[in-house]
């Protein structure tokens, strides 16, 4: 990255007080990120960029909330989307703790069973699964038993 | 106290021990069928799909405990056709009843209705997904005719890939020591890699082959199943296969004794007519296990024996 593209994005994307910064979400999941932890639903105040350059990624999104702080099976439901995505919690100014996310063993509500056939493609149910597989993802469903994978991975 | 309710809606649900149980029930119940340990009781039989066989020989097993049935034959006159959720309709039926036998056409219907219902449900079939009477059925037709769960030579025959019942047996199966298991099936209908795998981690052994050839005469157990038309993309590709996978009276001279042919019935060509007078045929047999393994099912579940 050149060093004024850099002045750019920090002038975009000021520093918050205290809060979390999520870096690493692959851009095209910045949304679902929101959704998912339910972003979009409270009051404190949020700043996010996307389709910023990232050299692992490609074009990767950051989200800033101000106030706020994950617990870990908070977070972790992110990790189905942005597995790489990273925390920096900063309090006053400075970031006091770095986490990553993990793929928890249990999703429950977050994902579309990928099976047409499944009661809960039919019926109002909250879905669930087993993560069976981290790496490549792989989710059994705990109703239809199928396995949903990264390829056919949909967020509800 | 307070008591889990116990339900049975995928083979994996049960240990060993409780298969054995089942086993040592369904024997039980074979010597005396008709035992009145359900008297006063209300089952509903509940199939969403239409399953004569399954739901004939369940409403079987439950009048010959005694009990009284209530249900849905046919789905098409029921409250499903006015647009009522499952929820709603096991909510209704779980208040009426002491014990919910469902079909259902959708995958992981039965597992959703065990979360609703406060009566144990047990899985009569939900779409493509499991079958667990049948399984167990399966089980005991092969305790029956070989004395025996472990030491067995299984061959499965026909569609490996989207047929449920090999798969929930292979699972039940491999509960058991050395066993050996040999596929017979079209490279399109495969048995799934995450079966295979299963087997590998327990370190069983098993055999693919494309032909069915005189290699069963190493089989206990002959496991055929319909190679359905309806699975194929490419016509041609099933007009290749469907008259590959036939057993017939001959190829069964040179298998050993105690070999025995089961098919979870309905067949179509797969099996032919000349092999139905063989000592080896068991299918009709099996059938008839059904309704011993169901009253077992029934009074394990219940607590009843």
């Amino acid at each position: 990255m050149k060093d004024s593209t850099k002045k750019k994005l920090k002038l975009k994307v000021s520093a918050i007080k205290d809060g979390t910064v999520i870096d690493h979400i692959p851009a095209q999941n910045l949304f679902n990120v929101i959704t998912i932890l339910g972003l979009n639903k409270i009051d404190n105040q949020i700043t996010f960029g996307t389709n910023l350059e990232s050299d692992k990624l490609g074009s990767k999104a950051i989200i800033k909330v101000s106030d706020k702080f994950f617990a870990d099976d908070e977070i972790n439901k992110i990790a189905l989307i942005a597995p790489h995505a990273k925390l920096n919690i900063i309090r006053d100014y400075m970031v006091t703790e770095k986490r990553v996310v993990e793929v928890p063993d249990n999703v429950t509500g977050i994902v579309k069973c990928f099976n047409p056939k499944c009661i809960t493609n039919n019926e109002v149910i909250v879905t669930r699964f087993r993560v069976i597989s981290k790496e490549p993802l792989a989710l059994k469903c705990c109703y239809c038993e199928k396995i949903t994978d990264e390829a056919h991975l949909k967020v509800i | 106290m307070y008591m889990k309710k116990r339900d049975l809606i995928s083979i994996t649900d049960y240990s060993r021990e409780e298969y054995l149980r089942i086993m040592e029930l369904a024997a039980e119940f074979e010597k005396n069928p008709n035992q009145d340990l359900l008297k006063g009781k209300v089952v509903a039989s509940l199939f969403f799909e239409p399953s004569t066989r399954t739901r004939l020989s369940f409403e079987t097993a439950i009048s010959r405990l005694g009990g009284r049935i209530i249900g849905i034959a046919d789905p098409g006159s029921s409250s499903v056709t006015k647009g009522e959720t499952l929820h709603d309709t096991i909510k209704m039926v779980t208040n009426y009843a002491d014990l919910i036998v469902m079909r259902h056409p959708l995958e992981g219907a039965a597992r959703y209705a065990a979360e609703v219902a406060t009566v144990p449900v047990i899985n009569a079939g939900d779409g493509a997904n499991q079958h667990p009477t049948q399984t167990l059925l399966d089980m005991y037709s092969i305790l029956k005719t070989q004395g025996r769960l472990d030491n067995l030579n299984i061959f499965m025959v026909g569609d490996l890939k989207y047929g449920r019942t090999v798969h929930s047996l292979l699972m039940a199966m491999s509960e058991f020591e050395n066993q050996i298991f040999n596929f017979i099936a079209p490279e399109e209908l495969l048995m799934p890699e995450e079966y295979k795998i299963h087997l590998r981690e327990r370190g069983i052994r098993y055999f693919e082959h494309l032909e069915f050839t005189d290699i069963i005469s190493a089989a206990d157990i002959i496991y055929m199943t319909r190679v359905q038309k309806e699975r194929f993309s490419d016509p041609i590709e099933y007009e290749k296969v469907k008259n590959v996978y036939i057993l017939r009276e001959k190829m069964l001279r040179n298998t050993k004794s105690n070999v025995r042919v089961l098919h979870p019935l309905p067949r179509v060509n797969e099996i032919h007519t000349d092999v139905d007078s063989s000592e080896k045929a068991y299918y009709f047999e099996q059938a008839l296990n059904g309704v011993f393994t169901r009253e077992a099912i029934i009074a394990h579940i219940l607590g009843l024996k």
